[in-house]
């Protein structure tokens, strides 16, 4: 007797599109996904559980390698709520190198993001021109931090390093290079007829759908909700600079592109503004050596690269914290994927997957 | 010479002069194999800001493929439990067979084709349809889910683009009037076909990257998505045998593409004095480097856009360029 079979196969977690070590058990009936399941926590580290026994400045290392493409908006988050908590008054010069540092590891993250991104849909050449300018971006904060992901330069109450001199100049150079290189970027892929037809009018959701699945950043931004917590709810000094939030209508793969490619122009925006308007001043309020945080509770929220990174305190008034939980934005956005996988065809597993664009290191915690 | 020597009478001179020129053309390709795949590695690092190989053999890596290849001679060669042995084993050596044996009745230049036969274009066709079933064979031998759905996948993109690949070879042959691979050289001693048939051009060229599976067509081994596709399972030299017949078919339709559509060995007018090889290497590196070129720059395409694109685009168009040259070849000799 003829029969067709359906087929259980796993991708993952050690599988070159998967961005790290996730795991999808997909149900297929020859190409089509019947059903997908993901399975996560190859990474987890507890850092939440960790921080329960270390004092908040020992926090800052364990966030870095969270979303360790954008290590600065999870030290900027940690440090954030501390703050706001303490009631601190951070000096102009600390929140000035913070943006800059922000917004290029948002540059940063999103070039990660196109690049590999590309190279899922079969395009090698791209990855390796998103990380030329990638490394410049990183060869500036290493200049700044020391380091080349895992920066570890914010501290409560400011930044451990001032910049070095030249750096803000350097800053400034890179600017226009960027954007020269992004005109690049638009005419080598984005009219690219197979690439439109590979992310066009694929894992489209609605508005609403993006609403109840918790989904942030370019992710829910690309069903037209005009959304981003520097514009809605402005924290640090984000409320001195004119940007745009770019959206889009579609809520497909190609919306999501587009969005993320425009935020990395909004990103140069606020740089180039920050970069002028950079103030002298001392980079590190006074904060007592050990920190210790009033009784109670806070939640702050930021906006990474990747849409809502939040952080809950609960303090009892000690060294350490007695509660710490980050909402990480990779883990809530990839809720959606297995209602979006189901139907497909397994090569839009792929496209469906990237475009979330999820780190591993944030699902995982 | 080579065209004497079979109609000569069988000798043992005869024998050697030809087995030595065998030899000599084994040795053309695999050196073509080992240093087009560090031209194609070394003209990729130059689009995508890179190097290339510059370690073994000199700063230009020259000895980079053959220690390749020798890591591979050396690997393990595991067969998994599962799978279906036999076919396993068989299967590397049907897909490149095949490969070895289009190379006969490709003409070089006047003087250096082996099977001069009537047919040689038909038998290229024919021929390297076969390497499809070692892919095939390979996907369902390995028992392994990703490679199964590789080796579906290169039995649906190599016959259904083999179709337009034909087709869009007819026009010539209309012209032509033989299907003798000597014969269509010769015709485009004036013209190149490319000017002629420059919509067969496209389509062949389309075609023949589909069939090479290479980027954007590279879907039975998709690594981002099948990881290597139906050669997931394989190791060492059998490995290595599935990217050698990749290779040598690469070198075979680069060849192919230079005496059907740039005029083979032919000269462009005015600079005769070159000889025929060196005007034939010329166009062979061009065809080739554009094979690079098209690697670095597409995304792959997707599987049912692949079949659309294959039969509601390529095969019409296909089928409208033989019925135009039909018409014009027609109206032409009224005249």
């Amino acid at each position: 007797m003829l029969r067709t079979e359906e087929m259980l196969l796993n991708v993952g977690p050690q599988h070159p599109s998967t961005h790290g070590v996730f795991r999808l058990v997909i149900k297929i009936d020859g190409e089509i996904i019947k059903k997908a399941t993901p399975v996560i926590g190859y990474l987890h580290r507890g850092t939440e559980k960790l921080a329960e026994n270390l004092q908040y400045t020992q926090i800052i290392p364990y966030t870095d390698r969270l979303d360790y493409l954008a290590a600065m908006t999870n030290n900027y988050v940690l440090c954030h709520a501390v703050e706001t908590m303490m009631g601190l008054e951070i000096p102009d010069r600390a929140e000035y190198l913070r943006v800059i540092v922000m917004e290029l590891g948002r540059v940063a993250s999103h070039l990660v993001w196109w690049g590999t991104y590309l190279l899922d849909i079969g395009a090698t050449s791209p990855f390796l021109y998103a990380f030329r300018e990638r490394e410049m971006i990183v060869n500036l904060l290493t200049e700044l931090s020391g380091a080349r992901l895992t920066f570890n330069y914010m501290r409560v109450g400011g930044v451990k390093w001032d910049a070095p001199e030249g750096w803000i100049a350097k800053v400034a150079e890179f600017i226009p290079y960027m954007r020269e290189q992004l005109a690049g970027y638009h005419e080598l892929v984005t009219g690219n007829e197979i690439f439109v037809n590979r992310v066009k009018g694929v894992g489209i959701y609605t508005r609403e759908e993006a609403l109840q699945y918790s989904l942030s950043g370019a992710n829910l931004r690309c069903t037209g909700v005009k959304w981003d917590l520097r514009k809605n709810e402005p924290y640090s000094i984000y409320d001195r600079f004119t940007f745009d939030v770019p959206t889009r209508d579609e809520g497909d793969a190609f919306s999501r592109y587009h969005c993320r490619m425009e935020e990395i122009e909004e990103s140069l925006k606020i740089l180039e503004q920050a970069v002028e308007q950079f103030p002298e001043g001392p980079v590190l309020a006074k904060v007592p050596k050990i920190i210790k945080v009033p009784k109670g509770e806070a939640f702050v929220r930021i906006e990474s690269p990747r849409g809502e990174i939040g952080c809950y305190i609960a303090s009892e008034g000690k060294k350490e914290p007695y509660r710490l939980k980050f909402r990480r934005p990779s883990f809530y956005n990839l809720q959606i994927l297995p209602k979006l996988l189901e139907g497909e065809n397994m090569a839009n597993l792929i496209t469906i997957l990237g475009a979330i664009d999820i780190v591993l290191g944030e699902v995982d915690g | 010479m080579i065209k004497d020597l079979l109609h000569s009478a069988p000798s043992l001179l005869n024998f050697g002069v030809y087995f030595g020129l065998a030899v000599l053309l084994l040795l053309a390709v695999l050196g073509f194999v080992t240093y087009g795949i560090l031209s194609e590695r070394k003209i990729m690092g130059f689009m995508q800001l890179r190097i290339g190989p510059n370690q073994i053999g000199g700063k230009w890596g020259l000895l980079q493929t053959v220690a390749d290849v020798l890591k591979l001679l050396i690997k393990e060669d595991t067969i998994p439990k599962k799978a279906d042995r036999p076919l396993y084993i068989l299967a590397p050596v049907i897909a490149f067979a095949p490969a070895f044996m289009v190379l006969a009745t490709l003409p070089f230049t006047d003087a250096f084709q082996f099977a001069d036969i009537g047919v040689g274009l038909l038998y290229y066709v024919a021929i390297s349809g076969i390497s499809t079933i070692g892919i095939v064979t390979a996907g369902w031998a390995s028992n392994n889910k990703y490679s199964l759905i590789g080796g579906m996948r290169a039995a649906a993109q190599m016959i259904s683009y083999e179709i337009p690949l034909v087709m869009s070879l007819v026009g010539i042959v209309l012209l032509t009037g033989s299907l003798n691979l000597n014969d269509i050289v010769a015709a485009q001693e004036k013209v190149w076909f490319i000017f002629l048939q420059p919509i067969a051009f496209i389509v062949f060229m389309i075609a023949s990257v589909a069939e090479l599976n290479r980027i954007p067509f590279d879907l039975p081994e998709a690594e981002s998505e099948l990881v290597a596709g139906y050669h997931v399972e394989y190791s060492g030299f059998r490995w290595a045998f599935f990217m050698l017949s990749e290779y040598v078919y690469m070198f075979a339709m680069a060849t192919l593409t230079t005496v059907l559509f740039l005029g083979g060995w032919n000269s462009i007018p005015f600079l005769d004095f070159i000889p025929g090889a060196i005007w034939f290497g010329l166009k062979f590196s061009a065809v080739f480097y554009i094979l690079v070129w098209i690697r670095v720059t597409f995304p792959r395409i997707r599987a049912d856009q692949l079949m659309e694109f294959g039969w509601k685009v390529l095969l019409p168009v296909a089928l409208a360029n033989i019925f135009l040259t039909a018409i014009i070849k027609e109206i032409v000799s009224l005249f």
